[in-house]
């Protein structure tokens, strides 16, 4: 018979192993199961798991969709490493963007260095107001953050639609439902000539440092852990739990207003219906992925930015729905959440009584 | 309460070589012992000595890798406690599986193997509570029931079986002396009628009130077996502990000092949903002294110890003063960095990070006095070498400053934060239950510690369920009860009885101490 035994310590080895075993689970049922209802499963799973990294021209485009990945995650897997569960980073990215982009059309006859600058800031306050809600309902009323944070999303979106179908509708734009163009001086610069790698990709892999650096060396990021893994004696110890609610919420909107304006400011250059592409949720399987480390995150963000590029690719090769994205990435989390328990417990034969 | 040792009547129950292993331990190794029908056998040993692992083999929790168990002259084999409780063996746990919010009558029936028609189990246990006259009401919630009351609802469980065999695992620590009067009157009549009871403890004066025979255990290992009413106490601490017990040294007698901590009218509302409400508390602690604080828990010593330590705010300034400084509405860190150090009585979770490394717990609350995070920091170095001093000024055994606070024993773990505080030098220093859990030789050394540090002109306040600590320790004694705290009296002019009957007494129980009596 085999037996659930309890580790004494945390397996080190599983909780660096289990995200690659996850991986590995996720390609198996993925193949067998669109290999049953008429794909080709094999094909499938190699382009969107391995086709991207294998062909070097993919990897700008990795690096493009991971920074913002990245950025998003790293926010919340400090709040999630305090158990504040930020579930609604897509809504503050959509509103960090739309902050961002209102400072662009109030300076859109303007020119100067101070402009991307102030679009930055923008940014960062608009994802943190956006924040700032759940976090006041929950230090406040005790009114759970999951909830609230996950339904400000959709308001965030409507917000959107709303504004690049009314006031903020491009005058010249043929009645279509975006904004106008950014200017040079509001657009993120490219770090590489002539390629798509925006100043993004840099930002995201220092804040990672950054934040591996708060969490391992200062007392911020040791209160963080403290009140996630024991609230008395963090109490005890003279930490506020309402204060890392506020300062961890805060920083993961900042964090995703960020990301939403250099997606703004970058690949997108301007406001459009379709500028919510889910990163705000994927980047809560990259912070899971990541094992919440800073430096993990980033493996996280390349893996899941791998199956955005290769969703698409796939699209085209074996003819899979766009759906078919989204579908790899929960399965993947619902894998990782499962091989998880490995970390703390072992299988084992049950030894018999004597 | 001895029974009649016929020869022909095998052992009730027999363990023969009995082993079990642990990855890296060994928690029983080639253990013996017979009890008799009837008879109250004791097993004794310190923390770790493998009496739990010993009796959770015998109630099939675990199963040994080697040896045999005999029941009535014939070898079993007990594959889960539902076996045991079909071949008559009972238990009554430390820690109790209650609900709060739940009647007597309802846990009871929750507990059963098999579903009982709820009148008839009605009429059961009123009877059991007759024929033992326990005073408890099944009709009552739980939580508002005295410890004493809520383990009388697991021996009633017990009893509904008609056990053998009774295992009792150390069922006086949280009882009040009367409390433990009456429970042992239960087990003498339980036992004359023919149900044997193995009795866990290492307090070694109930041991020789209540047993007719006594196993002591030490590493895992039988190191004697005796019959404690022969055998002088001193001995049994001895075979137990396994070396000669050190007694406590005071220093002179000294005079008492400046008032290092005030507390004057603290009244705080429990928090829901069972909290105790603190009620108008004063006191004083002294420069070199130790203040006792006695009572049965959950009458508001928890509430106390949050209050002091500002975990909690005061409503007033002024209902906490520290050298003359009031502070009732300051933080924990800031009472901390001014010398106000408080342990609670929970290490996992509360006191401690169970995560943690022992160095990462030590930043936990010797950042305020000691440089170990300057500007927001937090120095590794540093924070290593303050928890080094610690485990080698406090003999902390482990294996170094990296293993996490989980994997340490109960009474290591207390030893590491009882360093951690101490040695930051605290004016006033507040612990509650200081040794419990704790090993003998290891509460030894903490009782030395705090005496120690008192010496040196801190104020040292002891909130404790176990008498026998605070007479040994205190120099003034008060008790807590439902939130009011008594007035101090020197420890030299109260008896044992006039302690209990304080703490009994007011809690509510006067009547059923009255009843007992008579």
């Amino acid at each position: 018979m085999l037996e659930w035994r309890r580790r004494r310590e945390p397996s080190l080895p599983m909780l660096v192993l289990s995200p690659l075993i996850a991986i590995g689970l996720t390609m198996l049922t993925g193949m067998i199961v669109f290999t049953a209802i008429g794909y080709d499963g094999f094909h499938a799973v190699e382009s969107i798991f391995l086709t991207p990294f294998l062909e070097p021209q993919r990897w700008a485009d990795i690096g493009v969709k991971g920074a913002p990945l990245v950025m998003i995650a790293l926010g919340l897997a400090i709040g999630f490493r305090a158990n504040v569960w930020n579930i609604g980073a897509e809504g503050q990215y959509v509103m960090g963007a739309i902050a961002g982009t209102g400072v662009a059309l109030l300076t859109y006859d303007m020119t100067g260095w101070w402009i991307l600058p102030a679009m930055v800031l923008a940014g960062i306050l608009g994802g943190m107001a956006w924040a700032a809600i759940p976090a006041l309902l929950r230090v406040k009323l005790q009114v759970s953050e999951i909830l609230t944070s996950l339904m400000l999303t959709y308001v965030a979106v409507q917000f959107l639609y709303f504004l690049v179908r009314g006031p903020w509708k491009d005058p010249g734009g043929f009645n279509f439902p975006q904004t106008r163009m950014f200017t040079a001086d509001q657009t993120l610069p490219t770090v590489i000539e002539g390629s798509l790698v925006h100043l993004g990709i840099p930002v995201a892999l220092l804040l990672a440092v950054v934040a591996w650096l708060l969490m391992e060396k200062t007392t911020a990021g040791y209160a963080v852990k403290v009140v996630g893994l024991a609230p008395a004696a963090a109490r005890h110890g003279g930490f506020s739990a309402a204060r890392t609610t506020w300062a961890t919420m805060l920083l993961s909107g900042g964090l995703a207003g960020l990301a939403g304006l250099f997606e703004a400011a970058g690949p997108f250059g301007q406001l459009t219906p379709q500028f919510p592409v889910g990163y705000g949720f994927t980047a809560i399987i990259v912070a899971f992925l990541g094992r919440l480390h800073p430096l993990g995150i980033v493996f996280g963000g390349i893996v899941l930015a791998g199956t955005y590029v290769g969703g698409e690719i796939a699209q085209s090769t074996v003819r899979l729905p766009q759906a078919a994205t989204g579908l790899f990435q929960a399965m993947l989390l619902f894998m990782l959440l499962a091989i998880d328990v490995l970390v703390r417990w072992q299988i084992g034969w049950k030894r018999r009584a004597a | 309460m001895n029974q009649p040792r016929e020869q022909d009547v095998p052992p009730r129950l027999a363990l023969a070589h009995i082993s079990k292993s642990f990855p890296g331990v060994k928690a029983n190794e080639d253990i013996s012992l017979s009890v008799a029908p009837g008879e109250i056998h004791a097993l004794l040993g310190e923390n770790g000595a493998g009496k739990s692992t010993l009796v959770k083999i015998i109630y099939g929790v675990q199963q040994a890798d080697e040896g045999t168990i005999s029941w009535n002259g014939s070898p079993v084999a007990i594959p889960s406690p539902k076996a045991a409780r079909k071949l008559g063996i009972g238990m009554v746990f430390q820690h109790f599986s209650l609900f709060d919010a739940m009647t007597v009558i309802e846990n009871i029936a929750l507990g059963l193997d098999e579903a009982v028609d709820r009148e008839e189990l009605k009429s059961q246990v009123a009877a059991i509570l007759q024929s033992y006259s326990l005073p408890l009401d099944p009709e009552r919630e739980v939580h508002t029931l005295s410890v004493g009351e809520r383990q009388r609802i697991e021996i009633v469980r017990c009893l509904l079986q008609k056990p053998k065999l009774l295992i009792m695992d150390e069922p006086t620590s949280v009882l009040t002396p009367q409390e433990v009067e009456r429970l042992f009157a239960t087990l003498r009549q339980i036992a004359a009628e023919g149900c044997s009871i193995l009795y866990i403890s290492h307090k070694l004066h109930e041991i020789k009130a209540l047993c007719d025979s006594a196993t002591i255990l030490r590493g895992g290992r039988v190191v004697a077996t005796c019959d404690p009413k022969v055998e002088t106490t001193r001995r049994m601490a001895e075979l137990m502990i396994g070396a000669e017990l050190r007694k406590i040294e005071h220093g002179q007698t000294k005079e008492a000092g400046a008032v290092r901590l005030a507390v004057s009218g603290l009244s705080l509302p429990g928090e829901p949903p069972f909290g105790t409400d603190l009620k108008g508390v004063s006191f004083e602690a002294r420069a070199g002294e130790i203040l006792g604080i006695a009572g049965v828990a959950g009458n508001g010593q928890a509430e106390l110890l949050t209050a002091l330590s500002g975990e909690r705010l005061a409503a007033a300034p002024e209902a906490i003063r520290l050298d003359g400084r009031a502070v009732g509405l300051e933080g924990a860190g800031a009472r901390r960095a001014l010398g106000l150090s408080c342990v609670p009585e929970e290490r996992n979770g509360h006191a401690a990070v169970p995560d943690f490394s022992l160095a990462d717990n030590g930043v936990l609350t010797a950042r305020h006095r000691l440089p170990l995070a300057p500007h927001g920091f937090i120095s590794r170095g540093a924070v290593s070498r303050f928890a080094d001093s610690v485990i080698k000024l406090f003999d902390v055994r482990t294996t170094g400053n990296g293993a996490l606070a989980r994997s340490l024993s109960g009474g290591n773990l207390q030893k590491f934060i009882m360093g951690r505080e101490i040695g930051q030098q605290p004016a006033v220093l507040v612990v509650s239950q200081p040794t419990w859990g704790v090993d003998a030789g290891a509460a030894a050394a903490i009782r030395q510690e705090l005496v120690d540090l008192a010496a040196k002109g801190s104020a040292v306040v002891v909130i404790s369920q176990d008498l026998d600590e605070l007479l040994e320790l205190a120099d003034r004694l008060c008790v807590i009860n439902e939130g009011r705290l008594s007035a101090p009296r020197p420890v030299a002019s109260l008896g044992i009885d006039e302690i209990g009957l304080m703490m009994g007494g007011i809690h509510g129980a006067g009547e059923q101490v009255g009843a007992a009596h008579a």
